[in-house]
C-alpha cells in the first residue's frame, strides 16, 4: 500500500488544564495517501481547524503523533517545522491570504525564495504552480486585479509550488459564489489527482462531496467516514452514459 | 416498504389493533402519508404471513384483532433503524417517516440514525459529483445536448442529497437545542401522547397510559454513541 503523506495517529489536543480544559481533539486517527483528497466536516466546534492546524504543524498535539512523509513532527525543532511548513505543506485559507503588493507570481513564488531559491528559479517554479491552475497568463497581474476565483486559484497554486504534495484547505470557497467555488474544488481535485495528498475542511456537503472520503468529526472525535469510493457504479442509466 | 417497517415500528412498542395502527402512523408523520384502513390490513396480513407480527389474543366482543410482532419481526426493526435508506431505490419519504418515528419511539439513539444517514447520503453526494464531473468534461468535449440534459438530472440529484445533509443538520440541532431546554413535568394529554426527547437523543419510555415518564434524569452513555 502506497505511503500516507499525512498520517494523525491518536492525537488529541487539549487547551487549558483541569477544569476548565477544553479537550478540542480526543484520540483522532486519519491518514491521507498521495492522489487522496479527504473531507474534514462537523458543527462549529468539533475540533475542524484544530485538526488542521495540528496537521499542517501550526499547532502542537498534546499527545499522540502527526507525521507527514512518514516523519513525525514531535521530533521537530521550530525552525525544522517552519522548513517543512515552506517545502512541503501548503495551505489555502478561506480569505486567499495572498500580499497584495505582489504579482501574482511573486506571491506563488514567494515560499520558495524565503527557503532560499533565487528568485528566477522561484519564478520559474512559480510559473509551472501557475499553469496548473491555469492561470500562467496573469502571472505578473496584482492580486486586486483578479477576481476572487483567480485569487484563491493563486493560492492554491502557492500552496502546492515547488515539489510540496500536501495541501490543507480550511474553506477554501468561503467567500466565493458557488459556480467560482466549484472551479476552486476543480483544480484542487485535479492536483490530487495528480499524486498531491488534499486534506479539506469544510462543512458544506456539496464541497465534501468532492473528496474521496469524508470524515466526521463531532466534540473531538471521529464518529464516521464515508470510506473510499469504489468504481462509480451505474448510478444512473440512460442519455447514452 | 416504509408502510411496512413503520407499522413494524409502532408494534415494537406494544400490541395494536389495525385501526390503531393506522391513527399512530399517520398521527406520528404529520399526516404526510395517510393510510387507507385496507391498506393495514393487506399489510398487516402479509406481516403475519411472513412470521413479522402474530395475533396476540382471540378477537374481542367487537371483532378486533391485536398484532403483536414476533422476534423476527423485532429484528426486522432494528435493522432498519440500524441501516440506511438507500437514496437511489426508495422514495425519499422513508426517511421523513423513518426520522418522524425514530424521534417519537422509545429506545432509539436519534443521533445515531441521523449519523447513519448522514454519511450514507454524503457519499452518495460524492459518486454524483464524480459521475458529474466526468459528464461535465464531456460535455464540454462534445457539447451535444443530451449530455447537457443528463447533466441536471445528475444535478437535480445533488441538489436533492445536498438538502437532505441540510435537513439532517437541523433535525441534529434541533434535538440538541431540545435536550438543552428544561425539562418539563410529565405530558397529560394522553389523547395525543408525544415523546420527548432527553440529553443522549435517545427517547423516553412511556408508560401504559400513553404519557411521557417524567424520568428524572436518563442521560445515558449513548450521547457519544452516534457511531455504534
Amino acid at each position: 500500500m502506497t505511503e500516507s503523506i499525512l498520517r494523525l495517529v491518536d492525537v488529541t489536543r487539549t487547551h487549558g488544564t483541569g477544569e476548565t480544559a477544553v479537550h478540542a481533539l480526543r484520540g483522532v486517527s486519519l491518514e491521507v495517501r498521495p492522489g487522496e483528497l479527504v473531507a474534514v466536516m462537523g458543527p462549529s466546534g468539533s475540533g475542524k481547524s484544530t485538526l488542521l492546524n495540528v496537521a499542517g504543524g501550526l499547532d502542537k498535539v498534546t499527545s499522540g503523533e502527526v507525521l507527514i512523509e512518514g516523519e513525525p513532527l514531535s521530533t521537530m525543532s521550530a525552525l525544522q517545522l517552519a522548513a517543512l511548513r515552506r517545502r512541503r505543506v501548503g495551505f489555502v485559507f478561506q480569505d486567499f491570504n495572498l500580499i497584495p503588493s505582489l504579482t501574482a507570481g511573486e506571491n506563488v513564488a514567494l515560499p520558495l525564495e524565503l527557503d532560499g531559491l533565487s528568485p528566477r528559479k522561484a519564478r520559474h517554479f512559480a510559473s509551472d504552480a501557475l499553469d496548473l491552475v491555469g492561470l500562467r497568463e496573469l502571472i505578473d497581474r496584482f492580486p486586486d486585479k483578479m477576481s476572487g476565483g483567480q485569487q484563491q486559484r493563486v493560492a492554491i497554486a502557492r500552496a502546492l509550488v515547488g515539489d510540496r504534495r500536501l495541501v490543507m484547505a480550511d474553506e477554501p470557497t468561503g467567500a466565493l459564489d458557488s459556480h467560482t467555488g466549484e472551479g476552486v474544488l476543480r483544480v484542487l481535485r485535479e492536483r490530487c489527482d495528480s499524486g498531491a495528498a488534499g486534506l479539506l475542511v469544510t462543512h458544506e456537503a456539496r464541497h465534501a462531496a468532492w473528496a474521496d472520503r469524508v470524515v466526521f468529526l463531532r466534540d473531538g472525535v471521529v464518529v464516521d467516514t464515508t470510506g473510499s469510493p469504489d468504481e462509480i457504479h451505474d448510478l444512473l442509466a440512460g442519455a447514452g452514459h | 416498504m416504509s408502510v411496512k417497517l413503520g407499522m413494524l415500528a409502532l408494534l415494537a412498542e406494544e400490541p395494536m389493533y389495525g385501526a390503531q395502527l393506522r391513527s399512530e402512523f399517520e398521527g406520528r408523520t404529520g399526516g404526510t402519508w395517510p393510510l387507507n384502513v385496507g391498506q393495514v390490513y393487506t399489510t398487516l396480513a402479509r406481516l403475519e404471513r411472513d412470521g413479522m407480527v402474530v395475533q396476540d389474543a382471540e378477537p374481542d366482543e367487537e371483532g378486533r384483532i391485536r398484532y403483536q410482532l414476533t422476534d423476527l419481526g423485532r429484528t426486522e426493526v432494528m435493522a432498519w433503524w440500524e441501516t440506511p435508506v438507500r437514496r437511489e431505490e426508495t422514495p425519499r419519504d422513508e426517511l421523513v417517516i423513518k426520522l418522524a418515528l425514530a424521534v417519537t419511539t422509545p429506545g432509539v439513539d436519534v443521533r445515531a440514525v441521523v449519523q447513519t444517514q448522514r454519511t450514507a447520503t454524503i457519499r452518495h453526494l460524492r459518486d454524483l459529483t464524480r459521475v458529474k464531473t466526468q459528464a461535465s468534461d464531456r460535455h464540454t468535449s462534445e457539447g451535444e445536448q443530451r449530455d447537457l440534459a443528463w447533466l441536471l438530472v445528475v444535478e437535480n440529484l445533488i441538489f436533492a442529497a445536498e438538502s437532505e445533509v441540510r435537513w439532517l443538520d437541523h433535525v441534529e440541532s434541533s434535538l440538541a437545542r431540545a435536550a438543552a431546554m428544561p425539562r418539563r413535568a410529565a405530558v397529560t394529554d394522553g389523547a395525543s401522547p408525544r415523546m420527548s426527547t432527553n440529553q443522549s437523543g435517545t427517547n423516553q419510555p412511556r408508560n401504559q397510559s400513553g404519557t411521557t415518564q417524567a424520568t428524572t434524569d436518563s442521560s445515558s452513555t449513548d450521547l457519544q454513541g452516534a457511531k455504534k
